[in-house]
């Protein structure tokens, strides 16, 4: 009995391949940009693990030095006392063709970890120069006299070597930090008393990826389930399309002895099949679809938060099995009301248009509820909430309620116009688009979920990228950079340049935890540079001068908006400093640290043993004082930046953020006409009976073909002018709530009708191209296939 | 002017044993104001004459004038035009448009033909005791009440033929008695021909011509 019913079911999908096809490439696609995301994720997220793991980042204290150096001799002196304490040294050191990091290690003393475990493989060979890097590095780096053996254990963009060696090519004999191991032995004379000057980190502080890129992989996923949401409207429609056009199978399945139970288990068990299949292929294609983005956002994450994730993806089998879970999820979720509907489907419902459309409408109701309660929702987070988790709470319960309420407006409108319309074709037209309503609704939500998420993200990267141009022009006021590779080079360089250029702005800086919060304290030279061209948030009267003074400190904004401080009314305690007023604020994009600026003076006499760093140059002939320190110190062309390869810089890795942003956007959007193109192809057969009378009243196919044309491109033309306000309160969400959670900084909303000009053209494309093949087999349809409707009456 | 002529119609469906012809030099002339009656097997080519005389299905020879004007010799538009301006077209199913209202319904061929008259929209809606029904929608109506719309948006365009396929097939027959009757006066009162396709005698003998279809040809026209 089951087995024929279920070949009675099945009869439905055999006569309706395409329709069938849609389910599945909705469930797949869902699946695919879900699982795609995901894999994402978890190679980043399994690149960070390695990272922390390489010298057990996770499990041993640090000591290191506000400067980031420790003389040698410290490591000798704590040693003798019968501290266990291990060297590291790390530094940024030009390999063969690519920039890497150096981290040296002593093996012997080191605490565990994979790269102690490595080098332990065999001593001799290490001490006498073997390394190892990732093979992505290796390939990266090309050639070059270094003995490099491949790893997987060690991350990508970092060379694992004998610490010797490591010293000898970054040109220092200072060390970075010392670990600490955990057992000690008693009795030893404290550490504050030997090394007061050395800071001592705890396990795991000192690797923050994780925490910083959270917001990042947030965002992530965030537009993955965004796309499953959308794939998932597609697979909805389709069951539940595919559930009226069997209504009358059911009631006759029934009404021939099948028990309830069997048939519904039968619809559970073709749903199961069915998402099982299409989760395979979801899962194929969300690997090669995160195979494409990965090299993007491996370097996303090494542009925004020097994160070593490398370029290539690796199966993992959990990501496999939790993306097929959440296929079946998602297809529980989307079959669920129609195995609902059948389990209360009376034996002798009646299958007309317009009943359906009556309960359609009860059912509209409900939904108008939910929109409602939804949009007070979001209301009480934006009054109330607070945090990244709730921001994205407040985008989801914004987005669901206008997407909800996207059928009930639309039907309002259609109601209108109905009203206003002039003559029967023109009349009919609206009732009957009103009348399809319930069957187009799930495919226009999810077109105007995708088209506020290309308005929303859209406008927030454009008014990001205007606010970031702007900021980048002022920031970059110094014509020239020059970075000198020692602290000799350093004091060499100053006199030679204050002599030669019009200012010279020593950059230093040094490491600390501000509020909590990694960061670093930076040195400013008081200069107009800096007055004229750095636009302050909140500040307090002369706040510069202040600055100049020493009677304060300014911060950036992600440690202003984070902390929450108020210039003037709060302080920062800055290690070996104490306690200053806080005067003000600067925006500092694309920075995931907490920043502190202090003038000069006041940070020399606090960190005299910070080397500088670089040089910002003022000067009128940027290109002959380029040629000069070429040509007196040697530098090479990678030591001195000028203002343009900056700028292109910062715009080069600004742009690859949003690369995969924007494949998203285009995606989600490709899906949701792709939901348009299901529910029109599943209607149009089923709209035929609707057509024919029309027809034989005196329409032609041709006319009639257009006016299906016609009202696909009204309803798309209506859901994007409801997709704009939607959008751009979506992009104000994300500039004033997301991104100050997510990245510190707040940014102001900026529109740009030339890009909602553009997306409207691109989405009445979509819309014609999801419209066009029903409309033109409708255009094409003989006589025979209208006159079979007639022919269905006897 | 003669309201449908049908001259020489032939008309061949293919078939596993080759072609089937359901109508074989087949000829009518319907003069304005009367009422034939088609009666035929299942199958025998009924529902096929009437769809070449409403120019749904095109012949395959001889030529078919509605009102006057050359079917055969019109393209789809001119055939729809046709249709909107000089049919009236009733069917089994009532085939009404589910997503308006019966006003809008009774009112949407006349409309379509350009020849609404409100007045004569509302008088036949009273003849067909519809008047306290106009606001509701098809679905909300029984088979009767559905049948006498789809008469009312016929007979409101005032058209020159009525072609009723099988029109009371739906219903008891009480009901379906009630329906022609009425369907039978008001046609008769608009000066529209009929031309009904029913496999009942005891309708046809309602009709002033009956016309009995058997080998693609037609017996009688008593």
């Amino acid at each position: 009995m089951t087995r024929i019913a279920l070949t009675a079911l099945m009869s439905h999908w055999v006569r309706n391949w395409l329709q069938l096809a849609m389910l599945l490439a909705g469930l797949a696609l869902a699946t695919a940009l879900w699982s795609g995301v995901q894999a994402l994720n978890s190679e980043a997220r399994s690149a960070y693990a390695t990272a922390e793991s390489l010298l057990a980042e996770g499990t041993a204290e640090r000591l290191d030095h506000p400067s980031g150096q420790i003389a040698q001799d410290r490591y000798i002196t704590l040693r003798r006392a019968g501290w266990q304490v291990s060297p590291v040294v790390e530094g940024r050191h030009t390999l063969g063709s690519a920039r890497v990091t150096l981290v040296g290690i002593e093996p012997l003393t080191a605490p565990q970890g994979a790269g102690p475990a490595l080098a332990a493989q065999d001593l001799n060979a290490f001490f006498a120069g073997r390394a190892f890097a990732h093979p992505q590095t290796i390939t990266e780096s090309g050639a070059h006299d270094l003995d490099l053996h491949p790893s997987d254990a060690v991350p990508v963009g970092t060379v694992l070597l004998d610490i010797g060696r490591a010293q000898e090519m970054l040109d220092t004999e200072a060390l970075s930090y010392l670990h600490l191991l955990q057992t000690q032995p008693a009795g030893m004379r404290p550490l504050d008393t030997l090394a007061p000057d050395l800071r001592r980190v705890p396990a795991g502080e000192g690797a923050e990826l994780g925490g910083l890129t959270d917001s990042f992989h947030l965002n992530l996923t965030a537009f993955g389930l965004l796309a499953f949401a959308v794939g998932l409207f597609i697979v909805h429609s389709s069951v539940g399309l595919a559930f009226e056009q069997r209504r009358a199978m059911f009631r006759t399945l029934r009404a021939l002895g099948l028990p309830l139970r069997t048939l519904t288990a039968c619809l559970a068990a073709e749903m199961l099949v069915f998402a099982l299949i299409a989760g395979v292929v979801g899962l194929v294609l969300g690997h090669l679809l995160a195979s494409f983005l990965m090299p993007d956002v491996a370097l996303t994450l090494r542009g925004l938060y020097g994160a070593p994730v490398p370029g290539v993806l690796q199966f993992n089998p959990i990501w496999a099995a939790s993306g097929l879970a959440m296929t079946l999820g998602g297809a529980a979720l989307a079959g669920a009301q129609a195995l609902w509907r059948l389990w209360h489907l009376p034996i002798l419902a009646p299958a007309q248009p317009r009943a359906w459309a009556r309960a359609s409408a009860r059912g509209m109701r409900l939904q108008g509820g939910v929109a409602l309660a939804l949009a007070v929702l979001a209301i009480a987070l934006t009054l109330g909430g607070d945090g990244l988790l709730t921001g994205f709470g407040l985008l989801a319960a914004a987005l669901l309620a206008a997407a909800l309420a996207v059928p009930l407006v639309l039907a309002a409108l259609l109601r209108l116009a109905q009203r206003g319309a002039r003559g029967p074709v023109a009349e009919w037209f609206w009732a009957d688009s009103r009348q399809n309503m319930p069957r187009l609704s799930l495919a226009l939500m999810a077109l105007m979920l995708a088209l506020a998420a290309n308005i929303g993200v859209g406008t927030m990267v454009a008014s990001f990228r205007a606010t970031f141009i702007d900021w980048l022009d002022l920031r970059l006021a110094a014509e020239l950079n020059v970075m000198p590779a020692s602290a000799q080079e350093a004091a060499a360089l100053h006199p030679y340049l204050s002599d030669r250029a019009d200012a010279v702005l020593p950059m230093m800086r040094v490491d600390a935890t501000l509020k909590g919060q990694p960061g670093q304290i930076y040195a400013m030279k008081d200069h107009a540079s800096f007055r004229d061209n750095w636009p302050l948030i909140d500040p307090v009267p002369d706040a510069w001068d202040r600055l100049a003074a020493g009677e304060g400190v300014l911060v950036n904004e992600q440690l202003y908006r984070r902390a929450g401080l108020q210039s003037g009314a709060d302080t920062l305690d800055l290690p070996g400093v104490g306690a200053l007023p806080v005067l003000g604020a600067y925006a500092d994009y694309g920075n995931p640290l907490a920043q502190a600026v202090l003038t000069l003076p006041q940070f020399q006499a606090a960190y005299p043993d910070a080397p500088v760093r670089q040089f910002a140059i003022r000067t009128s002939d940027a290109a002959g004082l380029t040629a000069s320190l070429q040509e007196e110190f040697g530098l090479s062309s990678a030591q001195i930046t000028d203002q343009a390869h900056a700028r292109d810089l910062s715009m080069s890795i600004f742009e690859r953020t949003f690369v995969i942003t924007r494949a998203l956007n285009v995606l989600t959007l490709s899906v949701a006409a792709l939901a348009l193109f299901a529910a029109l192809v599943t209607l149009a057969g089923m709209r035929l009976a609707q057509l024919a009378p029309l027809w034989a009243l005196g329409l032609t196919a041709r006319r009639l073909a257009g006016l299906e044309l016609a009202r696909a491109l009204v309803l798309g033309a209506l859901t994007m002018v409801l997709a704009l306000p939607v959008g751009l309160m979506l992009a104000q969400v994300l500039l004033s709530v997301i991104n100050v959670q997510a990245f510190g900084w707040r940014l102001p909303l900026q529109v740009f009708p030339a890009d909602w000009a553009r997306l409207a053209l691109w989405a009445m494309l979509a819309v014609l191209a999801a419209a066009s093949l029903p409309a033109l087999q409708l255009a094409r349809q003989g006589p025979a296939d209208l006159l079979r409707v007639f022919s269905r009456d006897r | 002017m003669t309201a449908l002529i049908l001259d020489t119609i032939t008309k061949s469906f293919p078939s596993a044993e080759g072609p089937v012809r359901v109508l074989d030099g087949l000829s009518l002339q319907i003069a304005p104001g009367s009422a034939h009656a088609l009666t035929g097997d299942s199958g025998s080519g009924k529902s096929t004459l009437l769809h070449i005389a409403a120019g749904l299905e095109p012949a395959q020879s001889g030529r078919v004038l509605v009102a006057g004007t050359d079917l055969t010799a019109q393209d789809d538009a001119g055939r729809a035009a046709l249709r909107r301006g000089s049919l009236g077209l009733i069917f089994q199913q009532f085939n009404l448009i589910p997503s308006l209202s019966v006003a809008a319904n009774l009112a949407f061929q006349a409309r379509l033909a350009g020849r609404h008259d409100a007045a004569f929209t509302d008088h036949l809606a009273d003849r067909l005791g519809l008047a306290d029904l106009r606001a509701r929608y098809p679905e909300q109506l029984s088979g009767g009440q559905q049948q006498r719309v789809a008469i009312g948006r016929c007979l409101a365009a005032r058209p020159a033929l009525v072609l009723a396929d099988e029109p009371t097939g739906n219903l008891d027959e009480g009901t379906g008695d009630t329906v022609l009757d009425l369907m039978l006066e008001l046609t008769a009162e608009a000066g529209a021909a009929l031309l009904l396709v029913t496999h009942s005698p005891r309708l046809a003998a309602r009709c002033d011509h009956r016309h009995h279809l058997r080998a693609g040809r037609l017996e009688g026209g008593a």
